[in-house]
This record gives structure tokens, C-alpha cells and sequence, in this order.
């Protein structure tokens, strides 16, 4: 390894920068000669094209040069700056973007030359600049070379160009800063190493696998930040050559570092109001109650709906039963018992449903039926409990997995619909809802939600309730179970499992039994639905 | 790795192994003409990304040919809700993306030709790839009136528009890339590149409306197919390189390797909408409820596409103060988006007092700031 002698110069005379160039050889230390620079021209590329460029000075200041803004070609003499990507304070890295400046059509990135830090930019955004003229001022880096004090160690040079050269035993090795530095952390002489890249450049990969041969181990990457162009992941490093034959491998512990840094960001939009919403529905006292439904008949059911369905155009998935099911059910319940319970206002939101899904249009269905016996269940209470409101409209929303969250449009008056009125309004909403387009009428006024989360997975849940509703129902998934028949006999069931949530302020757990029975019953028994139907 | 560096020094050898191409044998180091399959906006904005991040196009060039299906593609420093109907995009399902390169808006769909001109910095030239393509359209109609502009337009018979020009200039690559209209919706394309938007006031790149023209329109013979042959074999004539167009899938992550990172890059929203140049939307109008008009004033800065500030002034006590500045409070921060102001607007509804007229108010209210977005 060429022996790496770094002159410096601490001489700065007020006012004056002074740089000093550098060749590196193996033999001899050439000192070309001290440039006074305040700024670059081209001429300066040009020569240093041979040379490295060592920045001289104090521990506490750093030099600040002016980058001034290249030709853009076409003889264009001035742009706009659009974007700047850094600011005032900033340290940059060479090649890292500055800013986005705009020519007659053309966008331009402007990439630092420098390592260093920001210390001034010299245009507003939609300020003209001009090519020639400086557009930042950079304090060149001194941070970096922690161990300033030492002779031997390597300075990160900052160059004109893309790569320094280092003239070793005759031939140059190209490689950037960054993988310079890697080979001097891990004492790796940059001749010993094959570059692999353009022009036998030694990148990073290499000196990872010229380490990984040494020591027999896969190293973790350098979490720094690479100058070169992205890269796919290293393989891994082939086992050792053959001849290491006896020896034995060290693997070398290195603490693994983890460069990834916490991510702080306001909320907001949607997600703060329904920070504002949770916390309101978590004032309610919620209870659960949760059973098991066996869907065989409706599977049945929605497998000889299907050509019907197709043929006007419709999918129809579980939810529209369950959905008009829950409104049937709130009404019976009144007429049952005569008297008037606390009205137990199910909202029925239909829950996440994919396309196709019949099982939350079945759910639906069933939800309203369900209503129309406890009212209750389609209910609302006002802030301080003190008045119930039983709303004439089952409103029952479906809950969506859409860009902004989990939304919950409803299906309107479902007490009023039948089966497939219920499937094209799903249809409906659903197609607003993946393409962002659905309006506050959709997504306000429901009374009572269920949510198909079974569509995602699970099997019971404890979902919250959706102020200013009273009761809320989540679906699971329909798993293939076994079960005993009424003879004893094993037989496949198609079995769901639902959760409902309520308001125990004014709902208790013998009315959302009663109701949970009732809707269950109308799904299991697809054909009691048409007894109630109105 | 091994594929990158034959891309790199190799690419033609290597290249043409890897893809199973129409006859890949380019001979000279200096030129390659590829072709997407893919008609998908954003993964064809990421090739050229690909190429200008990963190439040395120190002494070849290349020309990358595209289509895709209905897509509003706005320049880097653009403003979509200036630019273009964004309602009507939602309804018919045409896409929205942000090109990297400067210049105007464009609608795209099958019937036009993209054509990407890749060189080092050194060599961009702009006029000479528009020449490049005029004699090309010569050379296959020779009565085309065809002319390229100094605006780098290309126009018909004198003053329809056929071609639309922008470039990105990188450290050390180039490219510049032009529209053509072979086929295009023209109606769909008038309607949908005109903004609705009131009130708006942007130091964002504006666009030159101009009278455009199919080239089917002069002659019905032509096709897309066509015309992409024509242009490859004029590139190819220039650049003493085979005839030969390269297929490429912009998906395939073993050719292109991490060109899925940069597809999904432009199809976030921060990208798309939140690199709009900071701009307000200062206007009034009038909304009806039960047979009265009602005037509402409002005055919304928008910053990285979210709202900023946002202050909403009503007829008095037409709606609770309190009910008003909790809107204008959520909304400061949240997108400048339709559906995220219906599901913000709806949620907070459910913490408000449950009144049917309260709730129709707040509903035309938002619903009426939503047609700002």
C-alpha cells in the first residue's frame, strides 16, 4: 500500500484560502503547488484531474467555497430554482442533490461537488440564477476528519471529479471517498483489492468480499451512505478459496449497527378526527357478545343466487343478508314482547367487503330484520345519556379499507330494500370507495355498522362502537369446521363467528342475546328471512 | 450485480441474453433502441429513472419508445389542480403522475408515442432528436408538412401541435423526451387537460394550451406501430447501429435492478401532489340551502399538496363558530384531497351534536370546499 503521507499546510493568511494539491506516489510525496482559491474555475478541474486536493485548516473553521453553478449546455445562461433540498446548516455529501433548477422545459438536478456544510444559498425558490454565478456557499468539511491531528490518516479529499486517483505502484485505483474510507477503517490496502466497477473501480462490494475471504465471515454492509449508484444486495460472499485449505476461520465480531432513525410526523386529516372519535366511543361502556353461525344453508343459498345475480348485473356477496337480517330482527323483537325495551340500536355498518363477497350482503340483510324487532340496537343516545332517539331509518354502514383508512359508508334505508337493492348499493359505494370519490351523504347518517373483518382473517374481535351508534358487529372469516348434526352424525358446517359490541348504558346482554339469536336464526335458516321480509 | 455491470460495459453482449428480444445484435458501442411492453405510466417513468441513475452514457446513446394507457402526466414543478379537470380524471379512471422532467402537462393514452432520447450531458441536444423524428415522418409520408419549433414543438401544417418537449439533465446523463400524436382521444384529452379549479394563485410552471392534431387525422393509414418503426430506423440510420428494437418489461427486477422501488416512488402521493410548488386557492361562492343563498369566502395555502391554512368564512351564526374553526382546524394539515375531507368531515360528525339540520349544513359545507379539491 502506497505509504499515505498527508501534508498539511496550517497556513492561513487572513482573508486567503490556501490549498494545497497533492499527488500521491508509492515513491516520492510530490508537493505541486499552493493555489490561492477562493473560488473554482474550469481550469482548476482540469488540472486536478491528476491530483488530489486536500483542504487545509484550523480545527474549529472549515474553508467556505462557492459552488457556482455549471453550464447546463444548449448555451442556456440562466434557470430558475424551483426546489432547493437543502437548506442553510445542512451538510452535504458529494453528489448529493442541492436543488432542482428549471430551463425552458429542461428540470436539472444540481449535485454538490463538495462534502461540507450549507452555509449560504444565494437564490430564493423562483429566483433567476445564473450559470457561472455562485449558487451556495459550502463550508468544506473538517468534521469528518475526526483525527485531524495524525499524519497517517487519510483525509476524505474532496475532488473536482467523480473519483480520486491514487497513483499505486504505477497504476491508478479509482475508488470514491466512501469506499476509501471503508478500506482505511478496516486496514485494507486499495492495491490488494480487485474493483470490479467501471474502469476496475473498487466498490464497496469489494472490499467486503476481499474482507469476507480473509476472515472467512459475512460482514454486515457499512450503514454509511454510499456515493456510488444503487446497487442490488451483495450475494453472499462465496466460501472461502481454496487456498485457505487449514486454516480456520475467525469470524470477526463487529457490532452491528443500525443506522435507521426514528420518524417523528404530525397527525392529521382523517386520522386526527378519528383520534377525536375513538376517544369519544370509548366513553361508552362496552360490553361484548359473541356466537357462532352456521352459514352452510346461505352458502348454498348465494352458490344458486350467483346466475341470478350475474344476470342483472350484481354481486352479491354474505353481506346484504346479514345486513337486511339485523334490520328484520330489531322490529320482531318490539311486537315479541309487547312492551317497549330500551330500544337497542344495532348499527350495521357493513364491514370491509371485498367484491363479490354475498356474505356481508346476506349479513346486512339479516342486520335489518334484526332491527325491525329491537329497535333499541338502531338507536342513539344524546351526550349525557339523558334521551334515546330510536331512528325510523336503519342506515347500516359497512366498514371499507380505503387510501385514507377504515371508512364506513352506509347502505340507507335497508328496512325498505330488498336483497339485491342492497348488493348494487354495496356495489355502488364500493367503487366510490376504491376510487375516492365517495361524499359526506354516503359516509353520514348511519345508525348501526358491521364490520366484515373476516375478509382479512380473524375470528372473533372486540370491535368499538361508532358514536353516536349504539351497538356495532364484527364479522370473522368463514372457516370449514366440523360439526354434529342432529343425529350425531359429523358433518362440514361453514361456520362465522361474530362479536358484537353494545352500549350497556341502555342495551343489556338479553337484548343483544335475543337479537344475536334472531339474526343468527335468519341466516342459518335462509328461508325464515321471507316469512319477515317486508 | 453481474447483470448491472454487463448493462454497464457489456450491454449489449450481456443484454441481449437476458432478454429474449427481436433479434438483439446490435454491433456498434454507440447506440440502443428499446421498446416497453408495458403500458403502465409509472413503471415506464421509472425506466427512464432506471437509465439515467444506473448508465454510462459516456459514448452510446439510447431511444426508449412508450405508451400508456390513459394517464394526465404534469411536469416536475407543475400544479395538477391548475392543470388539469382532476374530478373527471377521478371519474373515468385516468391516471395522474409527476414526470421528473421540467415543461408542461400532457395527456396520454395508447394512441401516443413517448420517445425518451438518453444521452451523456455532454451531448443532449434537443433539436437534433426533433429533426431526427421529422425526417423520420418525412421519410414515411414525404407530403407531411412537419416542422420542429423553437419551443421544441412539433407542429402540422403549420399550427397543430403533434409534439410536446421536456428533458432532465442529471450529473452526468441526460435525456430529453418528446410526445407524438398518432391516435390519441383528442376530446377526452381537450376536456380533461382544462382545470375547473377557481382562485388559485402558483408560481408553478404553467402550461401553453395549443390546438393539437392526430397524425391518423392526416392519414388513417398510419399506426402507432407504424410510425415507432419509422423513428427506430431513422435512430438507427443516424447512429450506425442495427434496426433492431429491444423489448423490455420495466417490472423485471432482475434486468433492472431496483426499478420496482422507483415505480412505487411515483406513485405515492407525496410525490405526485406533494411536490407542488406552494400556492393558495383564494375564492368565494355561493351555496344554496332551503332557498337562500349563501356566500362563502375561502382562503386555503397549500404546502407539499396539504393545507396549510385554511380559513373559511360564513353567512354568521348560519353554522356554530365552534362547529367552524373544529373544520378548519382538522383540515389545517390534512391533504388537499376530496375523499380525505368527506371521511374528516364525516368522522367528526359523530362527536357533534346529533341534529338533522346541524348535520345537512356541515354536509353542504364540506361538500362545497370539496369541490375546491
Amino acid at each position: 500500500m502506497a505509504t499515505v503521507r498527508a501534508l498539511r499546510s496550517c497556513s492561513r493568511t487572513a482573508g486567503r484560502l490556501i490549498c494545497v494539491h497533492h499527488i500521491r506516489s508509492c515513491t516520492s510525496v510530490r508537493f505541486i503547488k499552493s493555489k490561492y482559491m477562493s473560488i473554482f474555475d474550469k481550469s482548476a478541474f482540469k488540472f486536478s484531474h491528476q491530483h488530489r486536493l486536500f483542504r487545509t485548516s484550523t480545527i474549529s473553521n472549515g474553508q467556505i467555497v462557492q459552488f457556482k453553478l455549471s453550464d447546463i449546455g444548449e448555451g442556456i445562461t440562466e434557470v430558475t430554482v424551483k426546489e432547493w433540498y437543502v437548506k442553510e446548516g445542512d451538510s452535504v455529501s458529494q453528489f448529493d442533490s442541492i436543488c432542482e433548477v428549471q430551463s425552458d422545459k429542461a428540470s436539472v438536478t444540481i449535485t454538490s461537488r463538495y462534502d461540507g456544510i450549507i452555509r449560504k444559498l444565494h437564490y430564493n425558490l423562483d429566483e433567476i440564477a445564473y450559470v457561472g454565478k455562485p449558487l451556495v456557499d459550502i463550508e468544506t468539511d473538517v468534521l469528518k476528519a475526526v483525527s485531524s491531528e495524525e499524519d497517517v490518516v487519510e483525509t476524505p479529499a474532496v475532488s473536482h471529479e467523480e473519483q480520486t486517483h491514487q497513483e499505486i505502484k504505477g497504476h491508478k485505483t479509482l475508488a470514491t471517498p466512501a469506499v476509501r474510507r471503508l478500506a482505511m477503517e478496516n486496514n485494507i490496502k486499495l492495491s490488494e483489492v480487485v474493483g470490479t466497477g467501471k474502469d476496475n473501480r473498487i466498490l464497496k462490494e469489494d472490499i467486503l468480499n476481499y474482507l469476507a475471504k480473509q476472515t472467512g465471515a459475512i460482514l454486515p454492509p457499512s450503514p454509511k451512505p454510499e456515493i456510488i449508484p444503487p446497487l442490488p444486495k451483495p450475494e453472499t460472499v462465496p466460501p472461502a478459496p481454496k487456498d485457505r485449505g487449514t486454516k480456520i476461520a475467525i469470524p470477526i465480531s463487529k457490532p452491528i449497527v443500525f443506522a435507521g432513525k426514528d420518524k417523528t410526523e404530525a397527525v392529521t386529516g382523517f386520522h386526527k378526527a378519528m383520534v377525536k372519535t375513538m376517544t369519544a366511543a370509548l366513553q361508552i361502556p362496552h360490553f361484548g357478545y359473541c356466537d357462532e353461525i352456521d352459514l352452510t344453508q346461505l352458502v348454498q343459498l348465494r352458490e344458486e343466487l350467483k346466475p341470478v345475480a350475474q344476470a342483472r348485473g350484481v354481486k352479491v356477496s354474505f353481506m346484504p343478508f346479514f345486513i337486511k337480517s339485523s334490520s328484520l330482527s330489531t322490529y320482531l323483537g318490539t311486537c315479541m314482547y309487547g312492551h317497549y325495551m330500551l330500544p337497542d340500536v344495532l348499527s350495521f355498518c357493513p364491514l370491509l367487503f371485498p367484491l363479490g363477497d354475498k356474505s356481508i350482503k346476506r349479513a346486512l340483510s339479516a342486520a335489518s330484520l334484526g332491527l325491525l324487532h329491537y329497535p333499541i340496537l338502531n338507536a342513539s343516545v344524546d351526550e349525557n345519556c339523558q334521551s334515546i332517539t330510536y331512528k325510523a331509518s336503519h342506515n347500516i354502514g359497512v366498514a371499507m379499507d380505503t387510501e385514507q383508512g377504515l371508512i364506513v359508508p352506509n347502505v340507507k334505508n335497508v328496512q325498505v330494500c330488498s336483497v339485491f337493492d342492497i348488493a348494487s348499493e354495496l356495489n355502488r359505494l364500493q367503487t366510490l370507495g376504491s376510487s375516492g370519490q365517495l361524499g359526506t351523504n354516503d359516509l353520514t347518517g348511519g345508525t348501526f355498522t358491521l364490520s366484515n373483518i373476516g375478509t382479512i382473517g380473524g375470528t372473533y374481535a372486540k370491535p368499538v362502537i361508532l358514536p353516536p351508534e349504539v351497538a356495532i358487529g364484527a364479522l370473522g372469516k368463514i372457516q370449514v369446521l366440523p360439526r354434529f348434526n342432529g343425529k350425531g352424525e359429523v358433518f362440514k358446517a361453514q361456520i362465522m363467528n361474530v362479536s358484537w359490541s353494545a352500549d350497556h348504558r341502555i342495551i343489556d346482554g338479553a337484548t343483544m342475546a335475543r337479537f344475536s339469536n334472531l339474526w343468527k336464526s335468519y341466516l342459518e335458516n335462509p328461508a325464515s328471512m321471507l316469512v319477515d321480509l317486508k | 450485480m453481474v447483470i448491472l455491470l454487463s448493462l454497464k460495459n457489456c450491454f449489449q453482449l450481456h443484454y441481449g441474453l437476458k432478454i429474449p428480444a427481436a433479434g438483439f445484435r446490435c454491433s456498434a458501442n454507440s447506440g440502443l433502441i428499446i421498446q416497453s411492453v408495458s403500458s403502465d405510466i409509472y413503471q415506464n417513468l421509472a425506466v427512464e429513472d432506471w437509465v439515467h441513475d444506473n448508465m454510462t452514457l459516456e459514448d452510446r446513446h439510447v431511444l426508449f419508445m412508450w405508451r400508456n394507457s390513459p394517464t394526465v402526466v404534469i411536469g416536475r414543478h407543475q400544479n395538477p389542480w391548475q392543470e388539469c379537470n382532476l374530478k373527471i380524471m377521478r371519474e373515468k379512471n385516468i391516471k395522474l403522475a409527476r414526470r421528473r422532467s421540467g415543461g408542461g402537462t400532457v395527456y396520454h393514452d395508447l394512441g401516443n408515442i413517448n420517445l425518451t432520447f438518453f444521452t451523456s450531458k455532454k451531448k443532449y441536444e434537443r433539436m437534433e432528436n426533433l429533426k431526427l423524428v421529422v425526417r423520420a415522418l418525412k421519410a414515411l409520408r414525404p407530403q407531411f408538412d412537419v416542422r420542429a419549433t423553437e419551443r421544441y414543438d412539433l407542429l402540422l401544417n403549420g399550427n397543430f401541435k403533434i409534439s410536446g418537449t421536456a428533458a432532465k439533465l442529471g450529473r452526468t446523463v441526460a435525456y430529453h423526451h418528446c410526445t407524438l400524436l398518432c391516435n390519441a382521444d383528442r376530446f377526452l384529452l381537450s376536456s380533461v387537460l382544462k382545470s375547473p379549479y377557481k382562485g388559485i394563485k402558483s408560481n408553478a410552471t404553467p402550461s401553453m394550451p395549443a390546438l393539437v392534431k392526430n397524425l391518423f387525422e392526416e392519414d388513417p393509414s398510419l399506426t402507432c406501430e407504424i410510425v415507432m418503426d419509422a423513428i427506430a430506423a431513422e435512430y438507427a440510420r443516424c447512429h450506425k447501429i442495427d434496426h433492431c428494437i429491444t423489448l423490455i418489461n420495466p417490472g423485471d427486477e432482475t434486468v433492472f435492478p431496483g426499478i420496482n422501488m422507483k415505480t412505487k416512488e411515483l406513485q405515492t402521493w407525496d410525490w405526485i401532489y406533494g411536490k407542488t410548488p406552494k400556492f393558495s386557492i383564494r375564492t368565494c361562492f355561493n351555496m344554496v340551502y332551503k332557498q337562500s343563498l349563501l356566500e362563502v369566502k375561502v382562503d386555503i395555502q397549500v404546502k407539499h399538496g396539504r393545507i396549510e391554512a385554511c380559513n373559511i368564512d360564513l353567512p354568521e351564526q348560519w353554522l356554530p363558530p365552534a362547529m367552524c374553526s373544529e373544520l378548519e382546524k382538522n383540515l389545517t394539515g390534512s391533504k388537499l384531497c376530496p375523499s380525505e375531507t368527506a371521511a374528516l368531515a364525516s368522522t367528526l360528525l359523530r362527536v357533534c351534536p346529533q341534529n338533522y339540520e346541524l348535520h345537512s349544513k356541515w354536509s353542504l359545507l364540506c361538500e362545497t370546499v370539496m369541490t375546491l379539491m
